[in-house]
């Protein structure tokens, strides 16, 4: 197998796994869509990195970080949905961008570029997209019930602050990552597509969270291959890919709710 | 019995609005407190604001640390239905996690089956949800209940009623009960105390045998309440 189809495949695995396992707490919270605006937060610091020359990485991830803490205080002065709160963030992101991001230089933010990484990058996108998988899987039995019932949660003497913050930079983190294997304007697919899929087909915790993580893998997997064998670009086809899984899945649909 | 709680001029405010106005109150261990009144009279908001959930003013004192259960208003089975949870998920819920033979324990002391454990959640009947909420409730062995208005009079199976379920599990150990309604047939029957509240800032707290009369009942709900009083089971 050549090298940096190597790099490519265990890199787009690893984020689209974890990205699918998140998907999961987010699509029970009824914010799958947050990690879109986040996505687009990615933009001015894509286009910082262009102007100045650094790796888009550098840019990214701040930028995504500071977006994630700031929908966390904005929450917690102003109670207004998370998903609200993200629209807001979402048109800063876009609109500072759009200032001064040199567009026809950018089409790397917008598509991706998981095929060009490098062995540096994969080690580290192992190693985060590994921490952020412990981090998820330490919260996730909390913040499944702060998602059922936030009182409820609050009286079991769950920190329901604390665990928000953590959801939110992991969240922040998957899509810094999200960025480099489909590109901003469709990270929140990654988190999306194969948490539904999965909820498609199971009735329960476990069978939910092993097949989102499952379909996030085999998407990547097919949409590597894919772009590889039809020389098109791989984020969005591993998108398509994990449509077509979702459209799969909704013939296995549980009748029972 | 010891007090358990006490509630000294406790005024809260929501976004400018004055919800509970100068409300004082004593809770001994092992009684159930009714909490009556009208929609909109703050019943669920003190219910919150004694668990810590909301900002006040005035004293809440709890003379001891107790293991606190809640039943929250509006938890139903349909509010599980976006969730990927059987039952057993559910009880996994709980810090620390619940041994299979204690949820099996309580499931059943709540009458529902042990095969009720791999159903979905979201897929149970309006009653069956109740006593498994119960029973998920009652695993983790609280001193102190709060129970804010179950669906009023949902009949969870053998005629018999959530009220009736929980006054069996009261008699049965020595749990104090904070129970939250606004259905008046029940008071006789279950509770060791009433407060009531109404939206203009009347208050009442006593026995049900004190307290239900025409006249208080007029003042809380503002009109002519025909009451009926059911003879001691």
């Amino acid at each position: 197998m050549p090298y940096q189809l190597f790099l490519t495949l265990i890199s787009g695995i690893f984020i689209s796994g974890v990205a699918g396992y998140l998907g999961t707490l987010m699509l029970s919270k009824k914010m799958s869509v947050v990690a879109g605006p986040l996505a687009h937060l990615a933009f001015p610091g894509v286009a910082l990195a262009l102007i100045f020359g650094f790796s888009l990485s550098l840019g990214v991830a701040p930028f995504v970080i500071m977006g994630a803490i700031l929908i966390w205080l904005l929450e917690e002065k102003t109670k207004l949905p998370m998903e609200n709160l993200a629209a807001i963030i979402f048109a800063a992101g876009v609109g500072s961008a759009l200032l001064f991001l040199p567009i026809g230089k950018a089409e790397e933010a917008l598509v991706g570029s998981i095929e060009k990484i490098t062995y540096r990058e994969t080690i580290l996108v192992v190693v985060f997209s590994l921490f952020v998988f412990y981090v998820v899987k330490q919260l996730y039995q909390k913040m499944m019930l702060i998602n059922v019932h936030e009182d409820l949660a609050v009286v079991e003497g769950i920190n329901v602050r604390l665990y928000n913050l953590l959801y939110l930079l992991s969240i922040a983190i998957v899509v810094a990552l999200g960025v480099y294997l489909v590109g901003g304007l469709i990270t929140a697919a990654l988190v999306a597509i194969p948490a539904a899929s999965a909820r498609n087909m199971s009735n329960d915790l476990r069978s939910y969270k092993i097949w989102a993580l499952v379909l996030g893998i085999v998407s990547a997997v097919a949409g590597i291959f894919l772009a590889r064998f039809f020389q098109l670009p791989t984020g969005p086809l591993v998108i398509v890919s994990s449509v077509v899984l979702f459209l799969i899945s909704i013939i296995f649909r549980k009748q029972s709710f | 019995m010891s007090v358990l709680l006490e509630v000294k001029n406790l005024n809260v405010n929501l976004d400018g609005e004055k919800i509970l106005e100068n409300l004082s109150f004593q809770v001994k261990q092992g009684e159930i407190l009714t909490i009556l009144g009208p929609n909109g009279a703050g019943k669920s908001v003190l219910l919150r604001t004694l668990l810590g959930l909301l900002p006040y003013e005035g004293t809440i004192n709890w003379r001891q640390k107790s293991r606190i259960g809640y039943l929250p208003q509006g938890l139903t089975q349909l509010k599980l239905k976006d969730f990927p949870l059987t039952v057993q998920d559910f009880f996994a819920l709980k810090n620390p996690v619940p041994k299979t033979e204690e949820a099996v324990k309580y499931l059943s002391l709540v009458g529902l089956e042990k095969s009720i454990l791999r159903k979905n959640a979201g897929s149970l009947s309006g009653g069956q949800f109740q006593r498994m909420l119960v029973a998920w409730v009652l695993v983790s062995r609280p001193e102190v209940i709060f129970f804010d208005e179950p669906t009023t009079g949902v009949d969870i199976g053998g005629g018999e009623t959530i009220y009736s379920l929980l006054r069996n599990i009261w008699e049965r150990g020595k749990l104090t009960i904070f129970l939250v309604t606004h259905d008046l047939s029940i008071v006789y029957e279950h509770s060791t105390n009433v407060l009531c509240l109404n939206r203009k800032g009347h208050h009442c707290f006593g026995a049900p045998k004190e307290m239900l009369n025409a006249k208080t009942l007029k003042n809380v709900f503002g009109k002519e309440i025909k009451l009926y009083e059911h003879s001691q089971h």
